[in-house]
């Protein structure tokens, strides 16, 4: 009786153990080193020292700005497009996809059988100025000799796009998966047409999926740096890519962990003035299904 | 149900003096919780301030030490050694022939793809004193390898142990501003910086770096990321020699690399890799790296051409060095040695296309071409008599070394002056 008592206090903590190890040693404590970091002076061979050193988010908030605001202008950009793109092939699998639901769903998720570097790269072959998309359409007159995909923003949207899309499909697809066929029978036997019951059933009832998508696409969208290196030109280096230089190339670790933690906060504002907007308060919890 | 104590009813709490206390009575000092709050928050700091990243510059090294970190050191037939793609035949036949030579044993592997990254991943290892798995590395002069030094990463070399590094070495390559007398490093081998073009789409060879700012070549031009590489071009340019460049001529030169992309003749800023894109006329001009040319054009029969600015190009020099905590430094050193016979020196450069520290190779190279018949002999010609593998001396004189520098904060203030240009 007492063992049994015993065992039923512990149980929750237990269970809770590997997880919160996890993240406590894989997350929390890099998460104070950087925020340390973020906040020391000096350089990589005299050694660096915490000095609260608030100018390194002054400076580089006042270097980079550009490529934060680009950033997330691009990030969005992509995740409408996702929306725009996702959602109906969402619909199509989750409401006509009758046996071979899971046969879409594998045909979705094959792309990321293959590295998402190497995907990106093969996007550089498909869209070259001479390629196989643009060439024929330049020789046939259908377009002006000097266009070009590549090396421009819409690359890398295109690109942040289509890297994101099936972050965007599945959560849609599962909230969509779960309305209850008697729900919309309900709605035709109310003499709902089928625009009102998209408008007024379908979609309310999708948004936890969409919003859980929003989330799993805008976020590493506005942070990714690969789509920009490859695709992008002159002037589309993205956020990612200036934290990434700092670190690896000017080795400016502080600068670096102050930009990281500027767009954490940015994107952490964003994220719940959105949740605000879509009167979702349980942010959490619908993400987590 | 029963296991769980009932409720207090709140009138029983209400009762309680010291909760009615509590909540009639403007609090005085800190409660409880505030105390724990602020417990938290200075382990918070604490802990912010225990997590410096420790750096210490190291004095140059004496005679004695070097005879200290070598003496007792002996051979254990074996070696790891870490160097870029494509810097040794993939067959490795000059390792092959280390091996039976020396009875030691060879690990090569192209892992470096970029200094920085490189520099990155071995660093904290460098610096706990742990060994980085490796026992000889090819590092690029520039920023990273200043930093490998000043941190005293890197083994002074015993010149005994160098015997054909002396005897064969060129006399450009034992006196270089970023290692006077050789004491960390020796040259593995040497490439130059200067303008590669596609004749496909350009039909008037570019002979100037003013031609990159071409606005007939608007879209099409292609110039490396690299803050050193890029602020060199940047001065050429404007007329300054890059090594004894100031500040104001930085700023001078990035105004210049601004006016270049902001009028929209740069299409891209490449890391490195600008080759395919100049192959498919993506860009038609560009930045280049001499070796990649030659190494372009021989795989995939492309008719890329390079050529040295009349304002000059820039040399770079990647070196053999050995990390402070490799475990078979005297095999590491054999080998570093075993590259500058001149037999190894010629077969290494037959493949990789860049210069090779050792001049007596070309006789070796027109050698072995003499021996072969057709295409190879063809090939090998054209390598012995490639200006951009063995330059000649009024070339050397218009190549220009990177700018070092004496101090991180001068550093630093030449990469913000140029990363601002390359990442916009």
């Amino acid at each position: 009786m007492k063992g049994s008592r015993l065992r039923a206090a512990l149980t929750p903590y237990l269970l809770i153990l590997p997880g919160g190890l996890w993240l406590a040693i894989f997350f929390v404590v890099p998460m104070i080193v950087m925020l340390s970091l973020s906040l020391q002076s000096g350089n990589i061979v005299d050694g660096f020292a915490f000095t609260w050193n608030w100018r390194n988010y002054l400076d580089g908030i006042a270097n980079h700005h550009d490529q934060m605001i680009r950033s997330i202008g691009y990030g969005l950009a992509a995740t409408v497009i996702t929306i725009v793109v996702g959602f109906p092939v969402a619909y199509w699998i989750a409401f006509r996809g009758g046996r071979r639901k899971n046969m879409y769903l594998l045909l979705l998720l094959m792309p990321f059988l293959v590295s998402f570097v190497l995907r990106t790269i093969s996007w550089q072959f498909f869209l070259a100025d001479d390629g196989v998309l643009l060439g024929p359409l330049k020789r046939i007159g259908l377009l002006p000799e000097d266009f070009h995909i590549l090396a421009t923003g819409t690359a890398v949207v295109l690109g942040l796009a289509y890297n994101f899309l099936p972050f965007m499909v599945l959560p849609i697809y599962v909230a969509l998966e779960r309305i209850d066929p008697r729900i919309l029978e309900a709605a035709a036997d109310l003499y709902a047409n089928r625009v009102q019951t998209f408008l007024r059933v379908v979609l309310p009832l999708s948004l936890p999926g969409v919003f859980a998508g929003v989330l799993m696409t805008f976020v590493p969208a506005c942070s990714d740096y690969v789509n920009a290196s490859i695709l992008g030109g002159a002037s589309n280096t993205m956020i990612g890519n200036v934290i990434q230089n700092q670190y690896l190339v000017t080795q400016d670790y502080p600068v670096a962990a102050a930009l990281s933690f500027t767009l954490m906060a940015v994107l952490l504002i964003g994220i719940f003035a959105y949740a605000r907007a879509l009167g979702s308060e349980e942010v959490l919890e619908v993400t987590a299904r | 149900m029963s296991d769980i104590p009932p409720l207090a009813s709140p009138a029983g709490l209400a009762g309680d003096p010291a909760v009615l206390r509590g909540m009639t009575r403007r609090r005085v000092g800190p409660g409880r919780r505030d105390v724990f709050r602020m417990a938290g928050l200075s382990a918070l700091g604490l802990a912010l301030a225990a997590c410096g990243v420790e750096g210490k510059k190291a004095a140059p090294p004496q005679q004695s030490d070097v005879e200290k970190y070598w003496s007792g050191k002996t051979r254990n037939g074996h070696v790891d050694f870490a160097s870029w793609p494509l810097y040794m035949d993939p067959k490795l036949p000059e390792l092959k022939q280390f091996t039976e030579r020396t009875g030691i044993t060879v690990n090569y592997k192209e892992v470096i793809q970029e200094t920085g990254s490189w520099f990155a991943k071995i660093q904290p290892q460098l610096a706990a004193n742990q060994s980085i798995g490796y026992d000889l590395m090819v590092i690029t002069n520039g920023i990273q390898f200043t930093q490998l030094v000043q941190l005293g990463y890197l083994v002074p070399l015993d010149h005994s142990k160098l015997p054909n590094f002396a005897k064969n070495a060129g006399e450009a390559y034992k006196r270089q501003a970023f290692d006077p007398g050789n004491v960390y490093s020796i040259p593995y081998a040497s490439g130059i910086t200067g303008i590669a073009y596609n004749p496909k789409y350009v039909d008037e060879p570019p002979k100037s770096i003013a031609d990159l700012w071409n606005p007939k070549y608007k879209g099409k031009v292609g110039m490396l990321a690299d803050t050193q590489e890029i602020g060199n071009f940047g001065l050429l340019l404007i007329g300054v020699e890059p090594e004894k460049s100031t500040p104001a001529d930085w700023e001078r030169a990035a105004a210049k690399l601004r006016e270049q992309r902001d009028s929209g003749i740069v299409r891209k800023y490449y890391e490195q890799n600008f080759i395919d894109p100049l192959g498919k006329g993506d860009i038609w001009l560009c930045q280049a790296w001499s070796g990649d040319i030659f190494q372009k054009n021989l795989s995939d029969g492309t008719d890329l051409r390079f050529v040295i600015p009349e304002e000059g190009g820039t040399i770079w020099t990647d070196n053999l060095v050995i990390p402070k905590t490799a475990a078979n430094p005297v095999d590491a050193i054999t080998l570093m040695d075993f590259f500058y016979e001149p037999e190894i020196a010629a077969s290494l450069a037959e493949y990789i296309n860049y210069i090779t520290p050792v001049p007596a190779a070309q006789d070796v190279i027109r050698r072995h071409a003499a021996e072969e018949k057709g295409d190879r002999r063809k090939e090998l010609e054209a390598i012995a008599d490639s200006p951009l593998i063995f330059p000649s001396e009024e070339d050397y004189a218009r190549l220009h070394n990177y700018r070092s520098f004496s101090n991180a904060a001068e550093q630093k203030q030449y990469d913000t002056i140029f990363q601002a240009i390359t990442t916009a």
